[in-house]
């Protein structure tokens, strides 16, 4: 029933979605648009999704800065940076950091990574950006909570990055803080009002994601164009569509296992703790269990690495099928398996915790669901590759980034089969092993499917193209350094080499790879001047990139590419276009691309 | 200050010139024609995949090759030589399909280049491929999840009866170990009960009997070689982790929730030193994020012979005795007057010291 009113709609009406949700048209059709409505506060989704992109960059500046700075401590830690004492002051006196300090460093960098960057930075532009441009709609189903998303996302940033100045410093117990240690301010200083803002600015950061996750679902069912069935949606379309499910079902349980976690901290409860003796003082708790939080975290914590990889997936099988001039191999194979992921993040999470106590019987569920997970992972592998194979491959930067996405999901997946298997994990549980495999699975592979789209979309966000000679650089530099990094901490975590360790020195089992930390080190500090380079790229191309002249530069079939070069806030002028095909009719019947809005002529092939 | 000066200036230039480079490309690509310049690029960078490629698969080898002497050697437990296996097995599967996928993803990249005359291969599905590939690896993954819970089951399984029982404790930031005594029990133990003070680090209770004959030690474990082993082990504060890594072994260690592992150790300390020199160590790491000094939270495991085990244990004086010396000169302090309303003799015996690092 969407679908005819939007046929129908004058193009000055803004949100033109639903015959009875006709408070909105009052709502949006004539507002005025000052500097705060249209910069700021903005319902428009393509300037939500450049606020949530230019938020996440600055996360991951601060967040890649801090690996930066610990990495020092890694490589070299027998002397002292004088860098180190100017960036953190009385938390590195004479240049060394203090051990409270470093593992604040390192909990603050996984959770600004993982959450403010990769689900807030990842997601939140490119659903926004995306959603309604791919299905053919206006704006989301709720501007209005999109917005708020922003704004919430927002509060818990502005949250979190205060917790970083206050007087026992952030939260640093890990960026899946298990309690007993975060929730006791007498075993960590990083347990004190650190973790407390931890908690709060998590509980800020989940209500933006519920919101947003809300609204892309509810965006993607119900405010299709006409002719726009689920299985003509293009993958981007599905994979934001199960990554907000994900969401949605996943992000509550932190939120209450992060809520008792508060009350224990504060109201004298005992969910997560039992029988503790902590700095010579015996703690009244008993009966509860350490072991809650950990089911409770890794409900979420599993489903979001998925929630962080999936968006990638769609976006890199889009551009790869755009750049190959071929259509996505087995596009029903993909969703399938985007399907299948989705539904096996949800009963695999208990593989993180195979050490800790956790009855081997279940353990052994827990370890055939999850090498389940390979058999649609690998699915996907081999369908992109077919999807190049005997294509025509335009080799730009977002191209690149797309083989290299293919490339970390094939290395840091197949070293999920080590570790998801509980009789090797055994072994290579919390060592380098892990480091290794997740910075490449979802740390640089998503950050790959990012790039990749960041290239791809940037003319449509701002009717500019990037420079593709930094994008090439870029794109060079973050593969091979990326590679170089963590390529041998696989070796390290073979050797048992526990992570979370700031100095290997007192051990005669890992005190071996002090050369090779030296030389990851110095390799880290190289990447991360490449990604500056990405950024200043972005920002310089906003004013003074190469402008985009056709409405379709790169001869794409998706939706977006019939809306102006620079769309307005309602997108189209003029009617939504009708679709009358899937997204993917590259080089069909002797034509590169056929748009989805062409209709089915009688003779074309059929597929 | 100077080196850090330097490093910035460095780096500031190397991208001032960098993006000037940048920058000119895109006007001499204007000027040559953009088409032009576009297929120059593709040519350039289909190159670089194929050479990425070959230098990847190389510097794979090359990694291996000088590495592949700093993993650990010799498993030091028979479940460690399963794990081994297990990983072996693995290796080689995920080792052939690596392999495989990088280069024909890279060889594609290569082959399919943009060129003018090529036309793109419409092809968007095959269900008798998309069979084939969800077939093997679905017969692939069976038999590694088969191979792993065989194995998961062997190490995770009942210890053998005959299995010396130790417990272990971690606390922030150190290990302490209980032996069972003569007896062959440990005695029951409550948290409320510690009393460092008072000789009792671990909550003893000392109107259980068989507590008397328990013997406490703290950093250094002794085992028997040969025998198995069988770990209790908790934790006093925040969850650890008894990392064994030479035998392979871990099992985090929680508050309020004891939890086991046992193995048998294969080789003694001394043979090991022979092996690996005279630095070599059993040692215990705490794999599980503790709080600030989690990176030092080292104990060490003595594997000996059971003459030499025998002759250790003899040297010891069990806790209770301890215990009783320190509480009964001095009246109970704080909290803990419950704990020691049994102990009323005086043994004097010194409290077992914590091993410096």
């Amino acid at each position: 029933m969407n679908q005819e009113s939007n046929n129908t709609v004058r193009p000055e009406v803004h949100v033109t979605h639903d015959g009875h949700h006709v408070e909105h048209d009052h709502g949006h059709g004539h507002h005025k648009e000052t500097f705060i409505t249209k910069y700021i506060f903005s319902q428009d989704h393509k300037t939500i999704a450049k606020q949530f992109l230019i938020s996440g960059m600055i996360w991951a500046v601060v967040g890649g800065l801090m690996s930066v700075l610990f990495r020092l401590q890694l490589g070299y830690p027998d002397q002292s940076f004088e860098i180190l004492e100017t960036f953190f002051g009385r938390w590195a006196e004479g240049g060394q950091i203090k051990p409270e300090f470093y593992y604040a460093l390192i909990t603050m960098h996984g959770t600004i990574l993982v959450f403010f960057v990769l689900t807030g930075g990842l997601s939140g532009t490119f659903a926004n950006l995306l959603i309604p441009l791919q299905v053919g709609a206006r704006d989301m189903a709720s501007p209005l909570m999109n917005m708020l998303s922003y704004w919430f996302f927002f509060i818990a940033s502005v949250i979190m990055m205060s917790s970083l100045f206050v007087q026992t410093g952030p939260a640093s117990g890990g960026w899946t803080s298990y309690p007993p240690l975060s929730a006791l301010g007498q075993a960590s200083e990083g347990s004190k009002v650190g973790m407390d803002l931890w908690l709060l600015s998590m509980a800020m950061f989940i209500v933006s994601s519920l919101l947003g996750g809300l609204n892309y679902i509810a965006t993607i069912l119900n405010m299709r164009t006409k002719g726009m069935s689920m299985t003509r949606m293009p993958l981007t379309m599905w994979a934001l569509f199960f990554t907000a499910i994900l969401g949605v079902l996943s992000f509550p349980v932190l939120l209450s296992g992060a809520i008792l976690l508060l009350f224990d901290r504060n109201l004298g409860t005992s969910f997560y703790l039992s029988d503790i003796y902590v700095k010579g003082q015996i703690m009244p708790n008993e009966g509860g269990s350490a072991i809650l939080y950990q089911h409770l975290f890794w409900f979420l914590g599993h489903p979001e690495v998925y929630i962080i990889i999936l968006p990638a997936m769609g976006l890199v099988s889009e551009v790869m099928s755009v750049n190959a001039r071929k259509p996505i191999f087995g596009y029903m194979a993909m969703v399938g398996s985007l399907f299948a992921i989705a539904i096996l993040a949800f009963l695999v999470w208990a593989h993180h915790m195979f050490v800790s106590g956790m009855s081997p019987f279940l353990g052994s569920f827990f370890v055939l669901l999850t090498l389940l997970i390979a058999i649609p992972s690998a699915i996907k592998v081999f369908n992109w590759i077919t999807t190049i194979w005997r294509g025509n491959l335009r080799l730009n930067p977002q191209m690149l980034f797309a083989i290299g996405f293919v490339s970390m999901f094939i290395s840091g997946g197949l070293t999920g089969i080590f570790l998801g298997n509980s009789t090797i994990d055994i072994h290579i549980h919390d060592t380098y092993f892990v480091i290794a495999h997740f910075h490449i699975v979802m740390g640089v592979a998503a950050f790959f499917g990012m790039f990749c789209g960041v290239y791809h979309w940037f003319p449509k966000m701002y009717g500019r193209y990037m420079n593709s000679t930094l994008g090439y650089i870029h794109f060079w530099g973050t593969l091979i350094g990326a590679y170089l990094i963590f390529w041998p901490m696989h070796y390290m975590g073979l050797a048992g080499v526990p992570r979370r360790y700031m100095d290997f020195r007192g051990w005669t089992s890992f005190n071996q790879f002090g050369e090779l930390n030296k030389f990851i080190s110095i390799v880290t500090i190289v990447v991360f001047a490449v990604q500056l380079l990405f950024i200043f790229n972005f920002f310089y191309s906003i004013w003074k990139g190469r402008k985009v002249r056709s409405m379709n530069p790169y001869g794409a079939n998706t939706l977006e590419w019939t809306t102006p070069i620079r769309p307005g806030h309602g997108n189209w002028v003029g009617e939504i276009p009708e679709v009358h095909r899937w997204a993917y009719d590259y080089s069909k019947d002797g034509r590169e691309f056929i748009p989805q809005t062409e209709p089915v002529s009688p003779n074309e092939t059929k597929h | 200050m100077s080196s850090n000066t330097w490093i910035i200036i460095a780096l500031i230039l190397g991208f001032i010139i960098t993006f000037q480079i940048a920058k000119a490309s895109e006007y001499v690509a204007v000027l040559r024609g953009e088409e032009r310049t576009r297929r120059e690029n593709n040519r350039i960078n289909a190159f670089l995949l194929l050479a990425f490629l070959v230098l990847g698969l190389f510097g794979v080898w090359y990694c291996n090759d000088i590495l592949k002497g700093r993993i650990l050697g010799e498993a030091a437990s028979d479940h460690g030589e399963r794990i081994d296996t297990m990983l072996y097995i693995t290796l080689a599967i995920t080792g052939i399909v690596f392999v495989i996928t990088q280069a024909l993803l890279f060889w594609f990249g290569y082959k399919y280049q943009e060129k003018e005359n090529r036309k793109a291969f419409y092809f968007p599905h095959n269900n008798k491929l998309e069979l084939i590939w969800t077939v093997i690896p679905a017969i692939t993954l069976t038999i590694l999840v088969g191979f792993g819970l065989y194995y998961w089951f062997q190490i995770t399984g009942e210890a053998p009866k005959n299995a010396q029982i130790v417990e272990v404790t971690g606390k922030q930031f150190g290990w302490e170990f209980r032996y069972p005594g003569r007896d062959g029990k440990l005695g029951k133990k409550y948290y409320k009960n510690i009393d460092e003070a008072n000789s009792n680090p671990l909550g003893q209770i000392w109107e259980d009997k068989d507590n008397h004959d328990d013997i406490y030690v703290s950093q250094e474990m002794h085992i028997v070689v040969g025998k198995p082993v069988k770990l209790i082990i908790g934790a006093k504060d925040v969850i650890h982790d008894v990392g064994l890594v030479h035998f392979r072994m871990k099992m985090d260690a929680v508050p309020g929730i004891p939890t086991t592992m046992w193995f048998t150790p294969k080789f003694t300390t001394k043979e090991m030193k022979e092996k690996y020199g005279p630095d070599f160590n059993y040692e215990i790491s705490c794999d599980q994020m503790c709080g600030s000094g989690h990176w030092s939270m080292r104990g060490t495991v003595v594997v000996e012979t059971q003459e030499e085990y025998d002759r250790w244990l003899a040297g010891k004086t069990p806790q209770y005795a301890a215990a009783k010396a320190a509480v009964a000169p001095a009246p109970p302090t704080g909290t803990m007057a419950n704990a020691t309303d049994t102990v009323n003799t005086s043994v004097s015996n010194g409290q077992p010291k914590e091993f410096a690092k």
